[in-house]
């Protein structure tokens, strides 16, 4: 593999015109970015979980660590602790890491170390033929709901605002440019950040319309107090006319959980 | 005077049983004794009943005595539990704020006419008075037995200036006062030979694991292994760093993450924990990511007993992790095992680049051993084959792609690490080509192949290594086996019989070769563990090696050496 190139040779087998396409678009371009500002390719290094938006990992020519289901926020703080001069990036699914894996995202949160989480949120189990998540909203039809979910969608963005998390985003898939620009955002944070994905899934659940009609640019930076009336905004419900704001909700500095623990 | 004392202090959990039993132990240490210290506790924080069993002897034991040549009792639950351990002239030294009963007072009654010599002294009354805690009273109790057994006052300020850190002159203003009003009744001899280091099996795992060049620790709470944790932040000399995360499964994934990184870490917990960490343990097996892993075994299963033991864990870790893939189980016996044995094992993981798992129990783990030092001076970290580093550098490197997963003649990949030059390193869960790139095709064999070329030559090292040990009278047709913490009682059953013991210490790879070596001559093959089923008896077993019969015990206690001996007898 050319160490040069981003891509790999690895045959991509995601659905053809899949939004995962545009996610990795998007990171190419921040990433290439960022080497051009100086940043050693050889630094970056990320993690992802397990599910369609891990095949990252086979398409994406970087350091990479492809982990468990719900498990790969951990091991990206381990790479993290073990050299702080990584710049590390952990993809994850919303079946991935808010069910399996949430109590490593609150707590990664919580200690707000220093790594940027990328959600690739299509608000199903995708990769075993559709089934509800977190995020799936109540009534959603899946191969284990055949009659609609009973269980109402968590908010993601107010968990992990809750949890301590200092840069909270949301972006869509297909505006790539605007993603690009949210993911060399988060990078460059220093401290927990956390960007959520929205990213139809046109084979189970093809939300586009729903989107488009709904998605506007928010208008950054937002005081904490701005930033929960705005994440509050939309429930991740469904058939709702509220509008879906996307862009940084929330940033703020605070030492990181790498600094305070390598002081000495 | 034979010099081979047993001395058992107990009272309330609150009532520092358990530091006055190892300032005790470290009088006897100072003036030559070799030491042992059991330590029985419950699962609380105050109240119930905690004791320490020091044996303190000329000759190295790691078993208690059944009988007790002095019972120190800081409440009256202690006497009345252990006075039927005691020696015909064992000595009972008592707290008289605490035991009230008529049988016990007045305080200083000796000698008396029934039952054992008694001694009250009234410590609490000493600690308030001399402006102290109740906590200290203990202080005052250590004291009145170092004037009973004829210890210097200077030997005894000399042990608790070292080990006390806090208020030590508070403390020593109550030692000397009891100490002033006490009798001395007889005199312990002084054995001419140096004092030893004093390490818990946990503390000793500690230390080995920093000398081949631990750090990073990370750990969930979970008894036996929580103190490896708690001696690791405390001893900030040592240069680890404890990462506490928010459960087992986060604690083995954070612990990849750093090994990939390129840094030496290790998780330690039990039985329950390890259960967590098996998805984990699988994808270091698969991502072949070097990790060791200290499982201290406590009575099973589930909850079980969680300050007793049992040996009940060695299948489950023989066999955790779904798929197949090489690893190493490692059963220290004592804490100098696990000081060499534990270094071994980060070596071996970074070695092979594969889970090491260092099987303690709770015995092995919590109670106190001698040590001999000079065990340290043979611990180093050893190198692992690296990309851009020696020998291999010219082979895998020289002007060619890295590979993470290169296929080698013996299954072992040179290691690189995320941030060096014109490296991708791709570590991986699902089953992969050489470079890391998930592959689901026919091909997949090649790289289990590689993998089991691995485990052979693990299973080559192994006989080079010191696997198995044999004590006692080592032409004896007859033979014990035992392992963990029931090495020690086993070891004297040996001595006293004349018999063979055979000590496994590596159990996988199972070092065949030396454990045939190790049967030779052998009739009568028995196995003494602590489980109900004879778990090592069925890895023997599993080897074409049959035992004629099993010694089990499963109180959640370990064997004394008698009940092995009567055992024994019954079968042969």
């Amino acid at each position: 593999m050319n160490p040069k190139n981003l891509d790999t040779y690895c045959q991509n087998t995601w659905c053809p015109g899949c939004p995962n396409f545009a996610i990795l678009e998007s990171v190419k371009r921040a990433i290439s970015e960022l080497i051009e500002k100086g940043i050693p390719r050889e630094n970056f290094v990320f993690t992802c979980g397990i599910g369609c938006h891990a095949k990252i990992f086979d398409y994406l020519n970087l350091n990479s660590f492809y982990g468990l289901h719900g498990r790969c926020l951990a091991t990206a703080q381990g790479i993290k602790l073990a050299n702080p001069n990584l710049k590390v990036m952990a993809f994850v699914g919303d079946g991935d890491t808010y069910n399996e894996g949430i109590s490593h995202l609150i707590h990664a949160a919580k200690r707000n170390t220093n790594i940027t989480v990328l959600v690739h949120d299509n608000r199903n189990f995708a990769l075993t033929v559709s089934q509800f998540t977190a995020t799936s909203p109540k009534g959603f039809k899946g191969s284990s709901t055949p009659n609609g979910s009973i269980e109402e969608s968590l908010n993601p963005l107010e968990l992990v605002l809750s949890s301590g998390a200092t840069f909270i985003a949301r972006g869509y898939a297909w505006k790539i440019d605007h993603l690009k620009n949210l993911i060399l955002k988060a990078i460059e944070h220093k401290g927990f950040s956390f960007l959520e994905i929205l990213q139809p899934c046109i084979t189970f659940f093809d939300n586009r319309q729903f989107y488009e009609e709904r998605i506007y640019e928010l208008k950054s930076p937002l005081s904490k107090e701005e930033a929960k009336i705005k994440i509050s905004e939309w429930d991740y419900s469904d058939g709702e006319k509220s509008k879906i704001p996307i862009g940084v909700f929330y940033k703020v500095e605070k030492p990181t959980f790498e600094d305070l623990v390598l002081k000495n | 005077m034979s010099k081979d004392f047993s001395i058992l202090i107990g009272g309330e959990a609150g009532q520092g049983s358990r530091m006055a039993g190892l300032i005790i132990a470290k009088i006897f240490n100072f003036i030559g004794y070799k030491i042992y210290i059991y330590e029985d506790y419950q699962s609380l924080i105050r109240g119930g009943h905690n004791f320490s069993q020091i044996r303190a002897a000329e000759k190295e034991f790691q078993s208690r005595k059944e009988k007790i040549d002095f019972l120190l009792a800081l409440d009256e639950k202690t006497i009345n539990l252990h006075k039927k351990d005691l020696e015909k002239n064992g000595l009972i030294i008592f707290n008289a704020n605490k035991v009230k009963s008529k049988d016990y007072n007045p305080p200083t009654t000796l000698p008396v006419k029934d039952g054992a010599p008694r001694m009250g002294i009234e410590i609490e009354k000493i600690a308030k008075e001399m402006g102290g805690k109740p906590i200290m009273a203990n202080m005052a109790l250590i004291a009145d037995f170092a004037k009973i057994i004829g210890l210097d006052w200077e030997i005894l300020e000399g042990v608790l200036r070292r080990e006390i850190k806090k208020e030590i002159d508070l403390n020593l203003k109550i030692g000397k006062r009891a100490y002033e009003i006490s009798k001395n009744l007889l005199k312990i001899e002084k054995i001419s030979k140096e004092p030893t280091l004093l390490l818990t099996g946990n503390e000793a795992t500690a230390l080995g694991a920093v000398k081949a060049g631990l750090k990073f620790y990370f750990a969930y709470p979970m008894t036996p292994a929580t103190s490896i944790m708690n001696f690791l932040a405390k001893r900030e000399d040592l240069n680890v760093k404890v990462i506490q995360p928010e459960n087992e499964i986060s604690v083995i994934n954070m612990a990849l993450g750093a090994s990939f990184a390129g840094v030496r870490s290790a998780v330690g917990t039990s039985g329950g924990g390890f259960a967590l960490m098996t998805e984990g343990l699988s994808l270091a097996g698969q991502s072949e990511t070097p990790i060791f892993i200290i499982e201290s075994q406590r009575g099973g299963p589930s909850t079980g007993m969680p300050t007793y033991n049992l040996q009940g864990d060695l299948l489950f870790v023989l066999s955790a992790g779904h798929g197949d893939f090489p690893r190493f189980v490692i059963a220290p016996g004592d804490a100098e095992q696990c000081l060499y044995y534990s270094a071994l094992g980060l070596n071996l993981a970074w070695k092979y680049q594969t889970p090491v798992i260092l099987l303690l129990d709770k015995d092995v783990s919590e109670n106190t051993f001698s040590v001999d030092e000079k065990i340290l001076s043979s611990i180093k970290p050893e190198n692992a084959l690296l990309w851009d580093k020696g020998p291999a550098f010219a082979k895998a490197s020289a002007g060619k792609e890295y590979k993470r997963y290169k296929i080698t003649e013996d299954g072992i990949s040179p290691l690189a690490f995320p941030g060096s030059k014109n490296v991708i390193v791709k570590s991986t869960s699902y089953e992969h080509d050489e470079y890391g790139i998930t592959i689901e095709s026919e091909e997949v064999e090649k790289m289990q192949e590689k993998r089991l070329r691995k485990y052979e030559t693990m299973s080559k090292e192994v006989e080079k290594l010191e696997a198995i040990k044999v004590y006692g009278n080592k032409k004896s047709d007859i033979a014990i086996v035992a392992w963990g913490i029931t090495k020690g009682a086993a070891k004297e059953v040996a001595e006293n019989l004349g018999i063979k013991l055979i000590q496994p210490i590596i159990v996988e790879p199972f070092p065949k070769d030396k454990m045939k070596k190790a049967l030779n001559g052998v009739k009568k093959l028995f196995s003494v563990e602590l489980n109900t089923s004879g778990q090592m008896a069925k890895v023997l077993n599993s080897q074409g090696i049959k035992v004629d019969g099993k010694i089990l015990k499963y109180t959640g206690r370990p064997f004394f050496t008698k009940e092995i001996e009567e055992k024994l007898k019954k079968i042969l």
